[in-house]
């Protein structure tokens, strides 16, 4: 926290944490993926109870659609997202031990699928706490890989040597033993070059590749 | 960094408060002051846009339970206050309701709170023809006072109340005034101090939970302490308990206030029967619509 974060952000209002924390999560989905075909919204606690009276739907949409938290169009998203011909749903569920404001977001495109869980924790602060079921503590402030690999031994060693920035945080976890299938969520200080991502995809191991960048003037 | 450090610094160098406050800046965060000032520009720019846009306009509020607030004071004629206070209020006014709308705001320090410091920046701009560049000095003494609030306190009315978030936007408009009139960082702590202890206590008690009531009107009133706490600090009226004291005091208030008082809608005026059955309607409405 420094003197701009006191004095801003600039943002969409009216609640950094009902508002922006949610564009925000919802914004590492399309960071993630692109502008998703469907895309349902699972609402837990406070999100779940006061949601329309703080525009959190409006947010969450804006949010997959790449609008950025300033974007005087935020409040303009069902029509936005109706123009694209996205489907979307609101759904209100108890996601158990969580932040009281923690969405759960499933997205499709073509045929991928991922779902992405997040928290506002406040002050517009947010923490993307699951990527695929895996387990983490994403900021959104470190330009992050997410990588679906075989389950194999080296595997997370040859990812490793392609990736040529230093690395914030590392998260591995098996999520199919059956079909021998990991997840590797990979924190960058900086963001990684197209070298680097055509390395990772020439790798036998990696079966799915996203890169979360970060734009000019998310970072200081 | 307490507030009466950089005090000492500013006695002991006196260099510009500003500058002082960007190179402690630097030394906390490691950010280059040039961008950091940069930043800080932007975000009063921005705060200057929107308020002309928006200056007494009507708004269609996510509830429905404020939007002409600002446009009733701008088209008032006021008896008793200054063109000043008049200006102020009204932008004060008209951010909260832009804000309640879903509009584009500074989050200055929150977004609920948003409403103040634009007042003063823009009634300075408007009635007192400040340049840009004295308006950024002032504004950049303002975060800092905020960000001593930030480091010694919290920022959150869900940890502190309305005094932490309203309070800090109050204590952040009377520096840029104070300093904007003086360049005097002792009377910016003096007007700082004076504006938290108006506001100590305040709790955070949005009906239905929503960012409306009583938050846009808290901004209209909470603009005029600014402007009053600067013009007793500007007359040499100094506060008993300086700044950093006040400021660790609103804190220790704040963790004392129950939860029901800290941004649940539960308590305070959310609690009574009116503000119930305003609740219940606005979602019967929802559930309709």
């Amino acid at each position: 926290m420094g003197l701009l974060e006191v004095s801003g952000p600039v943002m969409t209002g009216p609640s950094s944490s009902h508002t922006l924390g949610a564009l925000k999560i919802a914004r590492f989905v399309y960071k993630l993926m692109g502008i998703p075909d469907r895309v349902v919204f699972v609402l837990h606690g406070s999100f779940a109870l006061t949601y329309r009276g703080h525009g959190t739907d409006r947010a969450l949409l804006a949010g997959v659609l790449g609008l950025k938290p300033d974007n005087p169009d935020v409040k303009n998203s069902y029509d936005i997202a109706k123009m694209y011909g996205i489907q979307y749903s609101f759904e209100i569920d108890d996601l158990g031990d969580v932040h009281p404001n923690t969405v759960l977001i499933k997205a499709w495109k073509d045929d991928v699928y991922n779902e992405i869980e997040g928290s506002s924790i406040g002050g517009g602060a947010i923490r993307i706490t699951k990527i695929n079921g895996v387990e983490c503590s994403l900021t959104g402030d470190y330009p992050t890989l997410v990588v679906v690999n075989k389950d194999k031994p080296g595997a997370l060693k040859d990812i490793l040597d392609c990736i040529k920035t230093n690395i914030a945080n590392v998260y591995l976890r098996r999520v199919n033993a059956l079909q021998g299938i990991a997840l590797s969520i990979i924190e960058l200080d900086e963001n990684v070059n197209d070298d680097v991502l055509r390395c990772l995809r020439k790798l036998d191991c990696v079966i799915e590749l996203y890169a979360v960048v970060l734009e000019e003037g998310e970072m200081l | 960094m307490k507030f009466s450090e950089l005090l000492e610094i500013w006695r002991g160098t006196n260099l510009e408060f500003s500058e002082i406050i960007l190179a402690q800046e630097m030394i906390e965060t490691g950010r280059d002051p040039e961008k950091v000032k940069l930043n800080l520009r932007r975000l009063m720019l921005v705060m200057l846009e929107e308020a002309e846009k928006n200056f007494g306009k009507k708004f269609h509020t996510l509830t429905g339970m404020t939007g002409e607030n600002g446009y009733k004071f701008s088209s008032y004629k006021p008896l008793m206050i200054s063109e000043f206070n008049h200006v102020a209020t009204t932008v004060a006014l008209s951010m909260g309701e832009s804000n309640a709308s879903m509009g584009r705001i500074v989050a200055c320090p929150t977004a609920g709170s948003c409403g103040v410091v634009p007042g003063v920046v823009y009634a300075l701009k408007k009635i007192v023809n400040a340049s840009e560049e004295d308006l950024l000095k002032a504004f950049i003494v303002g975060s800092g006072v905020g960000n001593v609030v930030a480091k010694k306190a919290t920022l959150s009315g869900a940890a502190g109340g309305c005094q932490a978030e309203i309070g800090t936007a109050t204590a952040m408009a009377s520096a840029i005034l104070t300093y904007y009139f003086s360049q005097n960082p002792e009377y910016v702590g003096h007007a700082s101090a004076l504006a938290f202890k108006s506001l100590m206590g305040l709790v955070c008690d949005p009906v239905g939970g929503f960012v409306e009531v009583p938050c846009v009107k808290r901004n209209g009133s909470a603009v005029n302490v600014a402007i009053i706490c600067s013009e007793m600090a500007l007359a040499g009226i100094q506060s008993v308990i300086p700044f950093d004291e006040v400021v660790e005091a609103m804190y220790n208030v704040g963790k004392s206030l129950p939860e029901s008082l800290r941004e649940t809608g539960l308590g305070g005026i959310a609690a009574t029967k009116v503000a119930q059955s305003i609740v219940e309607s606005i979602k019967k409405n929802w559930e309709n619509s």
